[in-house]
């Protein structure tokens, strides 16, 4: 996992990888509130890219973050899930506490 | 019940065990050429399986209890998942179905387990007793096969 802080856009970016289960995540956990308490992000970008499996506990995370962040006003960006983890997504209802979105596909030079 | 082929397994009910539940699945079920889809979503059935087993079933438990993982291919390519465990059993199975209900609010599960293992398989069995544990029984039959002619 990689944090990286956007002190203009007031954007916390969390690279996540590998595998996000209730064993990974109750370890990401701690990690990312460590950040999003010390910025106090106004948007937390959750990059899904490459996260190759999530289950209910990724969810758990997601939902977690985002009653951290509601009450502060920030929202939560859910980036470039794999088709699987954005059919998990779907089916718990996640585009209605944040949004989910797919950047620009790369170039091909 | 005509058995092609089975494998047998007790995991310690620790967290780490979980990974090792997934990709013991695909190891098994690669031969039987799932999927991308079908593949994510047993993957995704035993992870949560193995989970409640782990956060819910031996919640509390002194020392660490066992999980018991039987998966099975029978006939018509129907893949068998059954996932035991000895530990405080569910006290309300009804209950415990509802999505988004969840016994461990404060440990942001989510309460979606059983939500996403019964839409992942095709049937979800339940038997449960009061302080002797849990068996989740549950099979989904995949599609025919796609290899190359």
């Amino acid at each position: 996992m990689q944090i990286r802080y956007d002190t203009e856009t007031a954007c916390l970016v969390v690279r996540l990888d590998y595998e996000i289960d209730h064993h990974s995540a109750t370890l990401l956990r701690a990690d990312i509130d460590a950040a999003i308490y010390a910025h106090l992000p106004r948007t937390l970008v959750l990059d899904l890219a490459d996260v190759a499996f999530m289950d209910s506990s990724g969810i758990g995370l997601i939902m977690g973050r985002y009653k951290i962040l509601s009450p502060l006003g920030g929202e939560i960006v859910l980036r470039d899930p794999a088709p699987h983890i954005a059919q998990i997504l779907r089916f718990a209802g996640m585009e209605r506490l944040a949004r989910i979105t797919r950047s620009a596909p790369k170039e091909v030079v | 019940m005509n058995v092609l082929n089975e494998c047998r397994f007790d995991l310690v009910a620790i967290s780490a065990n979980e990974a090792l539940a997934r990709a013991a699945l695909s190891a098994f079920l690669i031969p039987a050429d799932p999927t991308a889809e079908e593949l994510a979503d047993l993957r995704t059935v035993i992870s949560e399986a193995v989970t409640n087993a782990i956060v819910h079933g031996y919640r509390g438990a002194e020392t660490p209890g066992r999980v018991t993982v039987l998966m099975r291919m029978l006939p018509e390519r129907t893949f068998y998942l059954r996932v035991t465990d000895k530990g405080c059993g569910i006290p309300d199975v009804s209950k415990a179905m509802e999505p988004l209900w969840t016994s461990a609010p404060q440990e942001e599960r989510a309460g979606l387990g059983f939500a996403i293992m019964q839409s992942f398989t095709d049937t979800l069995h339940v038997r449960t007793a009061p302080g002797r544990g849990t068996v989740l029984t549950m099979r989904r039959r995949l599609g025919t096969t796609h290899a190359a002619p």
